[in-house]
């Protein structure tokens, strides 16, 4: 009855984190590889088996002219292109690097800057090939992951959530953390994650990128109300989601919106990213 | 008259606890959790959050040792009673194939027996409510009826009303007058501690058989009046329903509707805070070797996306304005039309739990005194 779907594993730009995710489906391990070919895994085993493949799943961003092109001929053979995770999906932390002049930086940490060949920018996946599926989180959600690859398998839609990580909390029983204090990107972050941190009263630090209708503003304003600094702001939004648009626009939001009466300098209350 | 209320002494408060517990209920209520008065499971007396009240603004709620010794001087917080009636998740059936076919299971009945304790009028009307909306209609969500009608309610009469509470407005409270088991109202002065109790139903007076009840006199009863007297005096919120059912629909294009929208976060945390709203979806699972799939119902909320999204194209509501529109005007107004009475019961949970602190009895305002501006 099942159709066994020939999949190919690659990494980018990124830590390998999401493929780990992969890896620690530990109890569902023997039977992802007998329903699925795994036909490129590099993470897993050297063994690999020519294209084209059913699915693809990618991680990492592309930083180097030479990903650039691979990206081009990983598309090319794959039915469908899925990517796993905050680097492949919105270009990983990575991307703080598009907000700066990396050439300082080479210049600052290589002793030979003109070994590195690099992009100038970490872009996301989708700036480059057609993605058909994306899956968020830093790193990814391995529940989510495989209840993907059940319904790609079962030819059912797959449901990715995009709204707000607070149901995950409202279905926990977890006492917003915002109303009670404690500076929270949950409101304007996608969930997935189950409410991870919020459960042990740590504000969310956005690891799932934006939620669907993400009004980063509304969030800042009411951090502001709360004593957070400007450079704390900036420091919450640009992390592993920094160029997921809107958080990547939070630096003209803090700049255009700074004002001598709320001054950079009220730190109290932030507990939840310091 | 007289026979159905009671004196409980507040020092033999364990007591309906264990009656309850012979009598097969798991109790459930107020209990003091990371900071917040949540509901949970509760063995004895001691569990409830003795001497503690909360603080609630718009966007904002801490918890205070009073040192009172007081069982119940603390409103609504962050939970509701649908955590237990109606669970965030619902099992409806799995599929299971066996052979050339699929068999059918539908999820086991409810088996869970609650005793709520500690009900506030506005959540004992916000259970009419839902009442109404899930037994009340064509097709009933048995899973609530079963533990809805199992379980034994303790009402408590609010003794202090909180800054966002305005169940007077609503005409939900604060004093129960019906729809409880059992209700109480705590009398602590400095000769006493003690909890009139009155008995609701037949259940109720089986409960109180078991308890060492003395009756109450008429100094007693004019007490726990007193207390409910002075908690309406108190609401800090009001909100004027005045024609605001057929108000509202007329304001439906006002551009208020998008200021709101620029503070509001579409978080949905004010969809589920709120005691009355049912709205859900269904979750499909299946494993991995295709021979098991799961129907699960899961709670949505109205500002979802997905939630008007139809086949090929952008949701009916597409922004956040029309979200918002939808969730106030539904909850004041066009509930009426549906059911015949108020969604809201005034518990001022959705003005406290929204982190931005976007207050529905101040939008309510500011809507009719544009409409009347005009008018």
């Amino acid at each position: 009855m099942t159709t066994r779907l020939k999949l190919a594993v690659w990494k980018f730009a990124s830590c390998d984190g999401c493929q780990l995710q992969i890896l620690d489906c530990e109890d569902e391990l023997l039977v992802l590889a007998e329903v699925v070919d795994i036909a490129y895994f590099k993470e897993a085993t050297r063994h690999e088996d020519p294209g084209p493949y059913d699915l693809s799943l990618v991680e990492g961003s592309i930083t180097t002219a030479h990903d650039a092109e691979r990206i081009r001929q990983v598309r090319a053979q794959s039915r469908i292109l899925v990517t796993i995770g905050a680097c492949a999906t919105s270009g990983g932390i990575q991307a703080l690097k598009n907000f700066d002049d990396v050439a300082v930086y080479k210049s600052i940490v290589y002793a030979t800057p003109a070994y590195v060949s690099s992009l100038a920018t970490s872009t996301p996946i989708a700036d480059h090939v057609t993605v058909d599926y994306a899956i968020p989180g830093c790193p990814i959600d391995k529940t989510m992951l495989l209840r993907f690859l059940s319904a790609l398998l079962a030819g059912r839609k797959p449901d990715i959530p995009t709204h707000t990580a607070c149901v995950a909390c409202k279905h926990s029983g977890v006492a917003c953390l915002m109303v009670r204090g404690i500076p929270c990107m949950g409101p304007v972050t996608r969930a997935g994650c189950d409410a991870l941190c919020p459960k042990f009263a740590r504000g969310c630090f956005g690891c799932f990128g934006p939620s669907e209708t993400a009004n980063v503003d509304a969030l800042i304003a009411q951090w502001r109300e709360m004593g957070v600094d400007e450079a704390t702001i900036m420091r919450a939004f640009h992390t592993f989601q920094a160029w997921a648009p809107p958080f990547r626009q939070v630096g003209d939001v803090v700049k255009s919106q700074t004002s001598p009466s709320r001054g950079a300098s009220q730190g109290q209350g932030r507990q939840g990213h310091d | 008259m007289s026979n159905r209320r009671h004196i409980l002494n507040a020092d033999a408060f364990d007591q309906l606890f264990d009656a309850l517990r012979d009598a097969g209920y798991t109790t459930v209520g107020p209990t003091l959790h990371d900071g917040a008065i949540v509901y949970d499971a509760l063995t004895c007396a001691a569990d409830l959050p003795v001497g503690w009240i909360d603080v609630q603004e718009a966007g904002r709620y801490a918890v205070q040792d009073t040192g009172s010794g007081r069982y119940f001087d603390y409103t609504v917080g962050p939970h509701t009673w649908k955590r237990f009636l109606r669970p965030p998740r619902e099992p409806l059936f799995e599929a299971i194939r066996s052979g050339a076919g699929v068999a059918f299971h539908a999820a086991a009945a409810p088996e869970e027996t609650y005793a709520l304790m500690g009900v506030r009028a506005c959540d004992l009307a916000a259970l009419g409510v839902l009442d109404a909306v899930l037994t009340g209609q064509t097709y009933v969500d048995t899973r609530y009826a079963t533990r809805r009608s199992r379980a034994f309610v303790v009402a408590v009469q609010c003794a202090r009303a909180g800054n966002t509470c305005f169940c007077v407005s609503m005409n939900t409270g604060p004093r129960a007058s019906a729809g409880f088991d059992l209700a109480l109202t705590e009398l602590k002065d400095a000769g006493r501690h003690v909890f009139v109790v009155e008995v609701g139903s037949p259940r109720g007076a089986t409960i109180a058989a078991a308890l060492g009840l003395r009756d109450s006199t008429e100094e007693d009863w004019a007490a726990a009046r007193a207390v409910s007297a002075a908690t309406a005096a108190n609401m800090g919120r009001q909100l004027d329903t005045t024609g605001l059912v057929s108000l509202l629909q007329q304001e439906a294009e006002n551009p208020l509707w998008n200021d709101i929208a620029q503070r509001c976060l579409a978080c949905a945390n004010c969809t589920m805070v709120c005691p009355t709203c049912f709205c859900t979806t269904v979750e499909i699972d299946s494993d991995l070797e295709q021979t098991r799939a799961s129907h699960t119902q899961v709670s949505d909320s109205c500002f979802h996306a997905s939630f008007t999204q139809m086949h090929g194209g952008p949701p009916v509501r597409d922004t956040t304005s029309a979200r918002y529109r939808q969730w106030l005007t539904h909850k004041l107004s066009t509930w009426h039309d549906q059911f015949g009475h108020s969604g809201c019961v005034g518990c001022g949970r959705c003005v406290t739990w929204c982190p931005v602190g976007i207050d529905l009895t101040a939008e309510a305002a500011r809507l009719r005194a544009s409409h009347e501006e005009r008018a």
